[in-house]
């Protein structure tokens, strides 16, 4: 078994799996701050996926992909967050 | 022998990357799963991006991988703090079995303040749990 059999048959099966549960969240969550949560966890997961991907197919341009979605899911927590906080102010 | 390094590492990260996806499920409170997010995530990604950049040897991938685990090591906590303050004021209930809540009527309704001590103004206090003052209040606002 190499190291390629063992990422795409065992690795990336167990992050689709991870990525499944979190979207049941994200589906189901009763609050609107766990929906943010679980998109947050998404992309995070999104991360590890696209690292592991670029060893699976020996391209290191993915990693460029990894940088921006960890920029970009930390923007939209926050703004999501403070939007929140804002309407509620009003109120 | 730089593969048996990869396939432990990768490992490890994929169990707390699926751990962290366990607990996202499972946990029965909003605070709980934010906690479950800023720690095990973290740590899986920041493995998986460092059997990454042992895979390739490179100084290039080593360096966005090093800035990647960096980012995500500075920007963790910062959100999780913001959307766990943001959850706090809309009144997301804490789970039924919490022992305690350190925040409770010390934040103000109208500024956002955060006061040392609960004051006498029980209307402007946010206070969100299961006893009956809590009850009171929310029927108050609706």
């Amino acid at each position: 078994m190499t190291l390629n059999d063992y990422i795409s048959f065992v690795i990336l099966p167990v992050l689709g799996f991870s990525i499944l549960l979190i979207f049941y969240r994200f589906f189901k969550g009763p609050s609107i701050a766990d929906k943010i949560i679980a998109l947050d966890l998404l992309i995070t997961t999104g991360i590890g996926i696209i690292a592991v991907y670029s060893i699976v197919h020996g391209r290191s341009t993915f990693m460029d992909t990894a940088m921006i979605l960890a920029l970009i899911a930390f923007l939209s927590t926050v703004a999501f967050s403070y939007y929140i906080e804002k309407r509620n102010r009003k109120k | 022998m730089s593969s048996i390094i990869i396939v432990i590492l990768i490992t490890l990260g994929t169990l707390f990357v699926l751990l962290a996806a366990i607990g996202m499920v499972r946990m029965p409170d909003t605070y709980l799963r934010i906690s479950v997010t800023t720690k095990a995530a973290t740590l899986g990604v920041g493995l998986l991006l460092v059997s990454s950049a042992i895979f390739f040897n490179d100084l290039s991938t080593t360096s966005r991988a090093l800035v990647i685990i960096l980012f995500v090591l500075l920007t963790a906590p910062v959100s999780a703090h913001l959307i766990g303050r943001a959850s706090y004021f809309m009144g997301v209930k804490l789970w039924d079995k919490s022992v305690m809540d350190d925040l409770h009527g010390k934040y103000q309704k109208k500024t956002h303040v955060l006061k040392s001590e609960i004051d006498d103004t029980p209307g402007d206090n946010v206070m969100h749990d299961k006893t009956e003052n809590g009850n009171e209040d929310e029927d108050e606002l609706k």
